[in-house]
């Protein structure tokens, strides 16, 4: 079924989020304010992107890259215009013209750029097509989210949004408990590892923050990039006073209770 | 005689009028106004006050079941309605992610009023813009715990699954004291 909004309402950051976690395969289509790009992922892990008409084949990204030169682009593209981008990528590194490893890293790094600019995004319509990949013969990659999603938070400027994600910093952090989420495989900075240090229920956000010297932006900054990478949670800290039970219903004993639910159920199951 | 209730809420246009409609013996009470502000003109009538549905059990006990304005003017009702609940329903439009935000704000308000069981209604499962419930769960951070289920609130069969669950939840809660 559709996965669909605008950027507005949730944002790249909670996207990648719910890829991440669902471990979805399949494209992500972003129509941005001037430009649209699109995103694959498979078992909930980065492996493509393009941006708008921008050249995204093997020669594109070799160009960009400086690992060829315009003329010896524009020869590939006269000589081996048959070929598919795997092809290619054979072929160059047959020839001993290019290795493997810098093909490789060509290709993550205009990924990634592709991705970390669309945290940046504001505004825009997206949709997830499960099951759909990208073109055959193109090159993938495979990379985790976590770490993209911590980065991609660094280099956020919209400061509002951490604003309206991490509201209240009187809540505390606790680790998530999931399979596969491990933190030690996450790459962080020295700032997001003192927040780490002190992530546990019993300090609130405000004084892991205080104990760091950081400001109100620059710990929301960090807890945005670890909630959204699906590594922490927010939760109530200890020794907070739980609101005072409201009385439920009339004063009757459990037995009667126990009776009186029993009876709705009934009564619902017969509706 | 004895009364209890439970309680409906959600964003605005979610379904909840809809939810007790397909349940109560009684019309759901004429609360709704025409809606004045043009921006949120995207139906002709809304809430103002609360919905009020009624379910009869026997000859001493009534469940009612009340629905909460979806506008934000009307926050102040939230507190008052909440007080004395069985339990409480919070319903989602899935096919608009532009209110999920909300939603789950007014989940956190109603869970500090009051610690009470409660389950959450994908609605609008009918719809082609329907977001699955997996995808909602991870979207409104809603705890792997608590029952989030699929629902069409003018279908009655789906509004009394939803209210089986939540009564389940409440048994549940009462064995583990
Ligand atoms: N297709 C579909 N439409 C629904 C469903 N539930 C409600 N609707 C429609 O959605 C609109 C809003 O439903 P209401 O029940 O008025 O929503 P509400 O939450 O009471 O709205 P407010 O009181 O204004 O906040 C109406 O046009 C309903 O007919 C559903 O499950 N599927
Ligand atoms: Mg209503």
């Amino acid at each position: 079924m559709a996965l669909k909004g605008n950027l507005r309402d949730f944002s790249v950051t909670q996207l990648l989020n719910l890829i991440n976690l669902a471990r979805k395969t399949g494209t992500l289509t972003i129509e941005g304010p001037t430009e649209a790009a699109w995103v694959s992922f498979r078992d909930g892990k980065l492996i493509y992107a393009q941006l708008g008409n921008e050249d995204g084949t093997l020669v594109g990204i070799l160009l960009r890259g400086g690992l060829v030169s315009a003329r010896q682009a524009r020869a590939i593209k006269t000589h081996a215009s048959d070929k598919n981008d795997k092809e290619l990528g054979l072929l160059l590194i047959n020839a001993g013209y290019l290795v493997q490893q810098s093909i490789l890293a060509s290709i993550r790094q205009y990924f990634l750029d592709i991705v970390y600019k669309l945290f940046n995004w504001g505004e825009g319509f997206f949709r997830f097509d499960a099951g759909v990949l990208p073109p055959e013969g193109r090159i993938t990659i495979r990379l985790n989210l976590e770490n993209i999603i911590i980065e991609g938070s660094r280099r956020m400027r919209e400061w509002e949004k951490l604003k309206d994600e991490v509201p209240n910093l009187e809540m505390a952090l606790d680790f998530v408990e999931r399979p596969g989420a491990n933190i030690r495989d996450v790459n962080l900075n020295v700032e997001e590892w003192k927040v780490v240090s002190y992530v546990n229920p019993k300090n609130t956000i405000a004084q892991i923050a205080k104990a760091n010297q950081m400001n109100d932006l620059e710990i929301r900054r960090v807890v945005y990039g670890l909630l959204h990478a699906g590594l922490v949670e927010v939760v109530r800290p200890d020794g907070m006073p739980i609101p005072a039970r409201v009385k439920q219903f009339k004063p009757i004993d459990e037995g009667q209770r126990v009776s009186l639910v029993n009876r709705l159920i009934q009564r619902i199951r017969s509706l | 005689m004895q009364t209890v209730k439970m309680v409906v809420t959600g964003p605005f246009n979610a379904g909840k009028t809809a939810f007790i409609q397909a349940v109560s013996e009684i019309d759901v009470v004429s609360t709704e106004r025409k809606i004045s502000s043009e921006a949120e003109r995207i139906k002709e009538t809304t809430t103002v006050a609360m919905d009020f549905g009624r379910i009869t059990v026997d000859d001493d006990l009534v469940l009612y079941l009340f629905g909460t304005p979806g506008q934000k003017r009307f926050d102040f009702m939230w507190e008052i309605l909440s007080e004395g609940m069985l339990g409480f329903i919070v319903i989602v439009d899935s096919a608009r992610p532009e209110t999920f935000r909300e939603a789950k704000s007014i989940l956190e308000t109603f869970r500090a009023y009051a610690p009470t069981p409660y389950v959450v209604a994908a609605n609008k499962q009918d719809m082609p813009d329907a977001w699955d419930v997996e995808d909602l769960r991870i979207a409104l951070r809603i705890d792997s715990k608590i029952k989030l289920l699929p629902c069409v609130a003018p279908d009655k069969e789906s509004v009394k699954a939803i209210l089986l669950e939540l009564l389940y939840s409440i048994l549940e809660e009462m064995n583990e004291k």
